[in-house]
């Protein structure tokens, strides 16, 4: 049962093969007899799943079902869920039971999904491995070994070890792409302001995207459906009708073209690495799309713009984690500046402070000008360069991140090689634009992502490429080895 | 040396919105505390602002009515600082492109004397919460139902010279904005507040001093002491060749001082940035153009058209235009009296004098404009005299009754005015005070004036409710036939 995919379980709930109850019971079930090796989980919400489990095949009895009552999932933990631990991965929000739903998991609960649980990220979403949750690192479940990347390493782990059929992710600089390329799942980050943010806890919030991890693009695709759209609770979601994402997903590839940024493909890329992702291209040449080499000249500016702009953010976003209201306060504190000061030192981790002591530096009186004044600049060419490409092509593809998943360890003690792994994921947040990481290829066993970038609004489109190579190709399909 | 002074206001006015500026959390005054603090206002993860745009309309309506320039594109910074009753540790303001650019009003000096200031700017910002101090064993206490609050911060040139003339510009500012109905004007509760900064220069130096900023000052009377007491502080250091620090300062009302706010050496780094949550405000011709149509008549046209089309002086049309409550029930007293300068006399002397005596404010008064009009209609008519007029208000006030007319009769207060039934009258106090008026036939002519008096006192006496003008007439002429 764990195989199918959301879709097939959608259509076997539908078709009365087995009720909601039985498959919610069954993911339970795995995930209490599989998730100590993966640590994908932050939090299990068995009874009310079970509760709205039974809800949805009241509804279908009743006659009131649609494709989604009583298909489980889950939320990856950053995702406010109301009366659910919402732990954003840290200490400091550890006892925070959100007293509110996200617009996200309220849309889920309105078409009668079934939330498994809390999947383990980054802490505060900061980081390119799922190492720094103060609940532990996540394991690849290809190999236990090896990183699930970050920073939705729990929700694209989960999907890959089968604990749940689609779970929801957030992407910042590629914390739905790389997670997902590192563990053979699909995922995309939608355009900026497709997807609401209210309730998502804020990184950096004009970089941050919700989206879906699953395992094929369909599933993807009904994810989104339910994700996307207008919400007046989120000034910066857009106003814009929101597609049947699976409607186009049998379009031809015949006559599309394809960009292949030259600063993507450089030399400084590793040789099995290109190599396998000019493979996977050569699946769409098959199909009837046509290459072409283009150029984003900016490129190499996107990591420096992104960690002055990111971590200026977040260091006012995470203000409000004070000790004061809500959240981790230190012991008996002196006074309210010690109060501060060990409630935040204690309640956030490293990598957090490090971030949040980057960007007060970056925004501080007479460094302003200098850093996050000038990474704006640095955005707007980076987004003319995009704007200017999709003149000539209609989706732009390339290697979501520089290798495989890497192993623990590798890179935690080294903040620049880990901020590198953004790469080739981090303009697509800074121009707003859609991104999509395929299951593609392996190396050394080990999954390989093939990254889609889409003009603004053209999920639909990413969907359909990924669909076809879906199709095509059976990389999707596979499941790591040993897995029970 | 001789010194210049420079004052410089900020005013926070809080806008009468029903909702918060960035939540949907009631921003009523005095309930209990926390009971209007939503998720948002909590500052709780995950939570978003949302502009509340009756804020923006009450700011552009206050750009217009200051002859301002609006922003069209208005730009929300994120100011960060910690505190406890900021509860996102950062306040969202407008630093660098506020909603409203410069502008200017017309301070009034008193004796007809106006003087006009530059505004600088007025931005919109969001309020902070309480701490409170007592009750909580000695920990503090927060109340986040007033953070939130939209506010403007008016922001005026360093060109008030005076400590009078800057409690005149704090004055005006309440005036504009309640007639503009964006702000109750409440001083006492803290809808408007003011901080001032003061520094002193050498006359005739370009350069302007080290200033000081004194916070919160929440009275015109405080706005005036607290300057005083800074001028001086900062003159005193000055002649003894000191030199002033950059600082913020507290007005203390009862030792009539001011003192350091500051407990750090180092200032705060507020570390703006645009809010990556709030989109830019735009706004187009349209918008402004519908915004100025529902502008009420300023204070400024009030008067003007209150000295050409009801000949008031430019005192009285100030007085009586500086709130729009006022002015409205001058108005409507005036245009049922009949005679505008009547009922100007009336509403600033009797009736401001009534109201300073029971301290209510015109809006809780219990005599109508309607009334006072009827009241003043039988004063221009001759048919009650000034006093009758004055016995007629108190008994209306002390709720002894509400017909005028009623009341009239009732207390016989109608006057005599037929010439007839007076000359009667004269004819016969004079046929019983021979003596007096042969000392009236003995005064020499320019002192006729003064001996008229006894007459007039004996001709009231013997009917009451004559008219003593007409009864001073009949008098002149039948004493001039007995010359």
């Amino acid at each position: 049962m764990h195989n199918k995919t959301l879709a097939q379980i959608s259509q076997d709930l539908q078709a009365g093969e087995y009720s909601s109850v039985e498959v919610t019971q069954h993911f339970l079930d795995r995930i209490k007899n599989l998730d100590g090796q993966y640590n994908s989980f932050i939090t299990v919400t068995d009874e009310k799943a079970l509760i709205q489990a039974k809800a949805a095949d009241a509804l279908r009895a009743a006659g009131n079902a649609n494709e989604w009552t009583g298909v489980p999932m889950a939320h990856k933990d950053i995702f406010c869920t109301e009366g659910v631990r919402t732990s954003c991965g840290s200490k400091m929000l550890d006892k925070f039971i959100a007293p509110y739903d996200s617009t996200v998991a309220d849309n889920f609960n309105q078409v009668g999904a079934v939330s498994l649980g809390k999947t383990n990220m980054d802490e505060f979403a900061m980081g390119s491995s799922s190492e720094s949750s103060f609940y532990g690192a996540v394991k690849n479940p290809w190999n236990e070994e090896h990183v699930p990347g970050g920073s939705s390493g729990g929700s694209a782990a989960a999907v890959a070890a089968r604990l749940a059929p689609g779970i929801t992710a957030t992407d910042t600089g590629g914390s739905i792409r790389q997670p997902a390329a590192f563990c053979g799942v699909t995922g995309i980050k939608p355009t900026y302001g497709r997807v609401s943010r209210f309730g998502m806890i804020s990184y950096a919030s004009s970089l941050d995207q919700g989206g879906p991890i699953a395992r094929t693009a369909e599933d993807a695709a009904m994810m989104l459906n339910v994700m996307a759209g207008f919400d007046k609770k989120d000034s910066t979601s857009i106003e814009r009708d929101v597609p049947d994402y699976r409607a186009n997903l049998n379009n031809s590839m015949q006559g599309m073209t394809i960009g292949l940024p030259k600063e993507y493909f450089s030399a400084d890329l590793d040789p099995v690495m290109a190599q396998t992702i000019q493979d996977a291209i050569k699946e769409y040449e098959k199909m009837g799309a046509t290459l072409k080499e283009i150029s984003l000249p900016n490129t190499n500016l996107c990591v420096p713009a992104y960690y002055v702009i990111a971590p200026s953010e977040c260091s006012a976003n995470l203000s409000r984690m004070d000790g004061v209201r809500f959240g981790h306060r230190c012991e008996d504190p002196k006074n309210i500046e010690d109060l501060y000061k060990r409630s935040r030192s204690e309640g956030f981790g490293d990598e957090v402070q490090r971030r949040i002591m980057l960007g007060s530096y970056a925004l501080s009186a007479g460094f302003y000008d200098a850093y996050y004044k000038k990474a704006q600049q640095v955005r707007r060419l980076i987004k003319n360069d995009f704007v200017a490409a999709f003149n000539d092509v209609d989706v732009i593809m390339s290697p979501v991140a520089p290798s495989p998943a890497f192993k623990f360890g590798e890179k935690s003690k080294d903040p620049v090689s880990m901020y590198l792994e953004d790469i080739y994921t981090l303009a697509t947040n800074l121009a707003g634009l859609p991104g999509m990481s395929v299951p593609a290829g392996m190396i050394n066993d080990l999954p390989v992502g093939l990254q889609l970038i889409g003009n603004y609004f053209d999920e639909s489109r990413l969907l359909n490429c990924a669909h076809q190579f879906q199709t095509a190709t059976d990389w999707h399909t596979k499941t790591p080895t040993g897995l029970k | 040396m001789e010194w210049e002074v420079v004052i410089g206001l900020e005013i926070h006015a809080q806008l009468a919105t029903k909702s918060k500026i960035f939540s949907g959390s009631s921003t009523q005054y005095g309930a209990d505390a926390n009971t209007q603090a939503n998720i948002y206002d909590l500052g709780l993860p995950g939570v978003l602002p949302v502009f509340n745009e009756e804020a923006l309309r009450m700011a552009v309506k206050f750009g217009l009515a200051i002859d301002a320039e609006i922003g069209m594109k208005s730009v929300f910074d994120r100011k960060n600082y910690f505190y406890p009753d900021s509860p996102k540790g950062y306040q969202i303001t407008q630093l660098h492109e506020p909603i409203v650019g410069m502008g200017h009003i017309d301070i009034d000096l008193g004796e007809g004397n106006t003087r006009r200031i530059n505004v600088t700017r007025a931005h919109l910002e969001e309020d902070a919460g309480k701490s409170v101090h007592e009750g909580f064993n000695g920990q503090s206490g927060i109340d986040l139902n007033r953070c939130g609050t939209p506010l403007i911060e008016i922001v005026s040139e360093p060109e008030l010279r005076t400590s009078k003339e800057a409690s005149a510009y704090f004055r005006k500012m309440q005036s504009i904005v309640m007639y503009l109905g964006i702000c109750d004007g409440n001083l006492s509760q803290g809808s408007m507040r003011c901080d001032c900064n003061v520094s002193l220069r050498p006359k005739g130096q370009e350069e302007l001093g080290t200033r000081t900023e004194i916070k919160n000052v929440n009275s015109f009377k405080n706005v005036e002491r607290a300057i005083e007491v800074e001028i001086e502080r900062q003159m005193d250091i000055l002649e003894d060749g000191g030199s002033i620090t950059q600082e913020t300062r507290l007005f203390d009302a009862d030792k009539n001082e001011t003192r350091s706010m500051r407990s750090k050496e180092v200032a705060n780094d507020y570390r703006y940035f645009p809010d990556p949550d709030l989109l830019p405000v735009i706004i187009d011709e349209e918008y402004v153009a519908a915004v100025r149509a529902t502008l009420p008549e300023l204070p400024e046209q009030k008067k003007a058209r209150f000295e050409a089309e009801h000949g008031l002086s430019s005192y009285n049309a100030g007085v009586l235009s500086a709130s729009r409550e006022m002015a409205d029930y001058f108005e409507v007293a005036a245009e049922i009296a009949g005679d505008y300068k009547i009922a100007a006399n009336w509403v600033m002397g009797d009736l401001s004098a009534a109201l300073n005596k029971n301290e209510i404010s015109i809006t809780d008064i219990p005599v109508s404009a309607q009334q006072l009009g009827a009241i003043l209609k039988n004063v221009k008519g001759n048919d009650i005299s000034n006093d009758g007029a004055k016995e007629v208000f108190n008994a209306i006030w002390q709720g002894k009754g509400s017909d005028v007319d009623q009341l009239i009769d009732q207390l016989g207060l109608k006057q005599v005015s037929d010439t007839s039934a007076i000359e009667a009258v004269v004819a016969q106090v004079l046929a019983d005070s021979p003596k007096l008026v042969e000392a009236y036939l003995n005064t020499p002519e320019d002192k006729r004036a003064k001996a008229i008096g006894p007459f007039i006192g004996a001709a009231r006496k013997a009917a009451k409710g004559v008219n003593p003008q007409v009864v001073m007439e009949v008098l002149k002429q039948k004493l001039n036939e007995l010359t």
